[in-house]
């Protein structure tokens, strides 16, 4: 509704993606998320069509776009199938440590198979006890001679098993907490590394979440991305661009949600009219789509302050995923509202945005924890203020 | 592998025009597609292309503004791109292409293989793809659904009716294909961003060396007497009444009509 004007690659970067997501996707989402079944064939269309590229720098074969094309595309495609969006979105996570930190001879290795969607990634953080508090990670990689040998458990890693490529943040100095945390590249068949239990979710069931078990992986120490005791710096760094994609979906989400409520409240005959015209119904249509702009704006303002080389981008980044996260969860269960005992039904795309929508607060780092980000960025801002009245 | 993939522009369902005198379709005017099923073919010819370090021509006889069609042609895979086009090729039958796509083949060619999509949606005649085989004297295999390259040849699955067939073929040769045969790929961003440099190679009867007497109206056999929508004159009859009359009633017609 409100028109932003785009640049051509931005243009044909939203159509490709539109285009994947009438013909490869939306014929099969409600099906997908009956099943909790992942399709590769949409991942395949993606990397076909070089979604895969538009991060990776020209040099290594990618189309060296910024986040802002990068969220059109996730928008796009979530408004399809927000499960599928984030095997999409995972997959850029996890390629992001290495753009940041990688060495030249990992850059040349792994972005090109990324870029051309030949290699999978998947970001792996999150373990049983430690979550939101992400530095209690127990994971660790011992050096041994010219490898690195490393245990422990990860868990609700998105494409775990389906991945080709993993990043892997464990501790090799244990004794530094945080500080000493590094990040690995693992590949999926190097030994010692299983893919363990399958998770059954409510939501993203297009997508694939699993436990990694690291039972002796040995691994060549050039598998280490940057130095020993960046992980965390590189895995917060990634996290930082990535929360923008996960906000691009949100939007995604919530513009799928709005239409096909619409649709269906101008078809559907009570007291013998439309029911969008009844004042309850439209003002909420209204109310949504409102949210939905001001989201958009928000997530297009930061994405364009990512492009432009801002370096402290952790609050703006933590703001929009919140923002367009919550909104998201509103609008979609409203629309389900709107469509009463259809948008019930498990064959109505409506119930599924709103189960989908509930994970994306609560992945790449819960809105209440974003709301820490923001709050902490918010005071270190106004320190100089302290004392005043 | 050196490939030739024809495509055909249909007029877009809902926008076909036809012309009064000579009742073919009056292409210049409809809005047009690629033919659906030429995107089969099209992806098949890339899919071998890749996977042999190969090349793919895609050929089009159509009126210049299919242009755009060899553009989309291009975001799909294809390497190179020729528009065959001149007044002299208006009101071809199968005839008269598959000769003007043969010249064209001995032009731009040699090609290892040439693809052809199983059948046109505005003809529905399937004939272009082995009439092309016959004018260029190479073998042809129609409705290809798997394609798998070996040494020095391809093996080839058919379908049939009943069943499939498993062919062994030498190239060069001519095959057409099923819609069954590859989930055709997406437009590539990278491409999409090439599309205005790329060149589109506009050959005409002269440029491709071919004989007057065989092309368009003058080299089809074929001549529409008229083109016109069917009337469909639907005869019903409702039966109704107690079940046994209704029954006797239904008895009587099966056995009037020697159904029963």
């Amino acid at each position: 509704m409100i028109e932003r004007k785009l640049t051509r690659e931005q243009q044909i970067v939203v159509e490709v993606a539109d285009y994947i997501g009438r013909n490869y996707i939306a014929p099969h989402a409600i099906e997908w998320d009956e099943k909790e079944y992942y399709d590769p064939a949409p991942i395949k269309a993606m990397a076909q069509a070089d979604l895969f590229g538009l991060l990776i720098p020209k040099e290594y074969g990618g189309l060296g776009f910024g986040s802002t094309e990068t969220a059109l595309a996730m928008e796009t495609i979530s408004k399809y199938c927000p499960g599928v969006a984030t095997t999409f979105a995972a997959g850029c996570l996890g390629a992001l440590p290495l753009l940041i930190g990688g060495t030249k001879a990992q850059k040349e290795k792994y972005l090109p198979l990324i870029a051309q969607g030949k290699a999978l990634c998947a970001f792996a953080l999150t373990e049983p006890q430690a979550g939101s508090d992400a530095a209690a990670i127990k994971t660790t990689a011992k050096k041994d001679g010219d490898h690195y040998v490393l245990n422990g458990i990860k868990t609700w890693i998105t494409n775990g098993g389906i991945a080709d490529i993993y990043v892997i943040i464990a501790l090799t100095d244990p004794k530094k907490g945080p500080r000493g945390a590094s990040a690995f590249i693992v590949h999926k068949n190097d030994p010692g590394f299983v893919p363990g239990r399958k998770e059954k979710k409510m939501g993203l069931r297009a997508s694939v979440t699993s436990e990694l078990l690291l039972m002796d992986c040995r691994i060549p120490k050039d598998r280490l991305i940057g130095r020993e005791g960046m992980g965390f710096i590189l895995a917060v760094k990634a996290l930082d661009l990535a929360r923008p994609g996960v906000a691009a979906q949100a939007i995604g989400l919530a513009q799928g949600a709005m239409e096909v409520s619409i649709r269906h409240s101008k078809r559907r005959i009570q007291f013998g009219q439309p029911v969008y015209n009844f004042q309850a119904v439209s003002h909420t249509f209204a109310e949504m789509a409102a949210r939905i702009e001001a989201a958009r704006s928000l997530l297009y303002d930061v994405t364009s302050m990512i492009d432009s080389g801002t370096k402290n981008i952790s609050g703006a980044s933590a703001m929009v995923k919140f923002y367009a996260t919550d909104m998201a969860m509103w609008v979609s269960e409203r629309a389900v509202q709107m469509m009463g005992g259809l948008g019930y039904s498990r064959d109505s795309l409506a119930q599924k945005y709103m189960r989908d929508a509930k994970c994306l607060q609560i992945y790449e780092g819960t809105n209440e924890i974003q709301k820490n980000v923001l709050s902490r960025e918010l005071a270190k801002l106004y320190q100089s203020e302290e004392g005043q009245t | 592998m050196r490939i030739m993939c024809c495509l055909k522009p249909v007029p877009k369902p809902g926008s076909v025009k036809v012309d009064p005198e000579t009742h073919t379709l009056k292409r210049e005017e409809s809005e047009l597609v690629l033919n659906p099923y030429d995107r089969y073919a099209l992806e098949a010819a890339v899919e071998l292309a890749e996977k042999t370090n190969g090349k793919v021509v895609a050929v089009s006889m159509a009126p210049p503004n299919a242009k755009d069609i060899l553009l989309e042609a291009f975001a799909f895979g294809a390497d190179e791109l020729v528009l065959l086009s001149d007044r002299a090729f208006a009101g071809a039958d199968t005839l008269a292409t598959s000769y003007t796509l043969a010249c064209a083949a001995k032009k731009l060619g040699p090609f290892d293989l040439i693809v052809c999509g199983k059948v046109s949606v505005d003809g529905e005649t399937a004939q272009v793809g082995p009439e092309l085989a016959a004018w260029l004297g190479l073998p042809s295999v129609t409705w290809v659904k798997d394609i798998k390259p070996l040494n020095d040849s391809l093996e080839l699955i058919r379908t049939r009716e009943f069943g499939e067939e498993k062919i062994k073929a030498k190239p060069p040769l001519v095959i057409t294909i099923e819609h069954e045969a590859n989930v055709p790929r997406p437009p590539s961003i990278k491409r999409l961003l090439k599309q205005d440099e790329v060149e589109v190679k506009i050959l005409s009867a002269g440029d491709i060396g071919a004989k007057e007497e065989y092309l368009g109206l003058n080299g089809s056999p074929t001549q529409v007497i008229d083109t016109f929508a069917p009337e469909y004159h639907g005869k019903r009859e409702i039966i109704s009444g107690p079940p046994e009359e209704v029954s006797e009633r239904l008895l009587s017609i099966l056995k009037e009509r020697g159904l029963i």
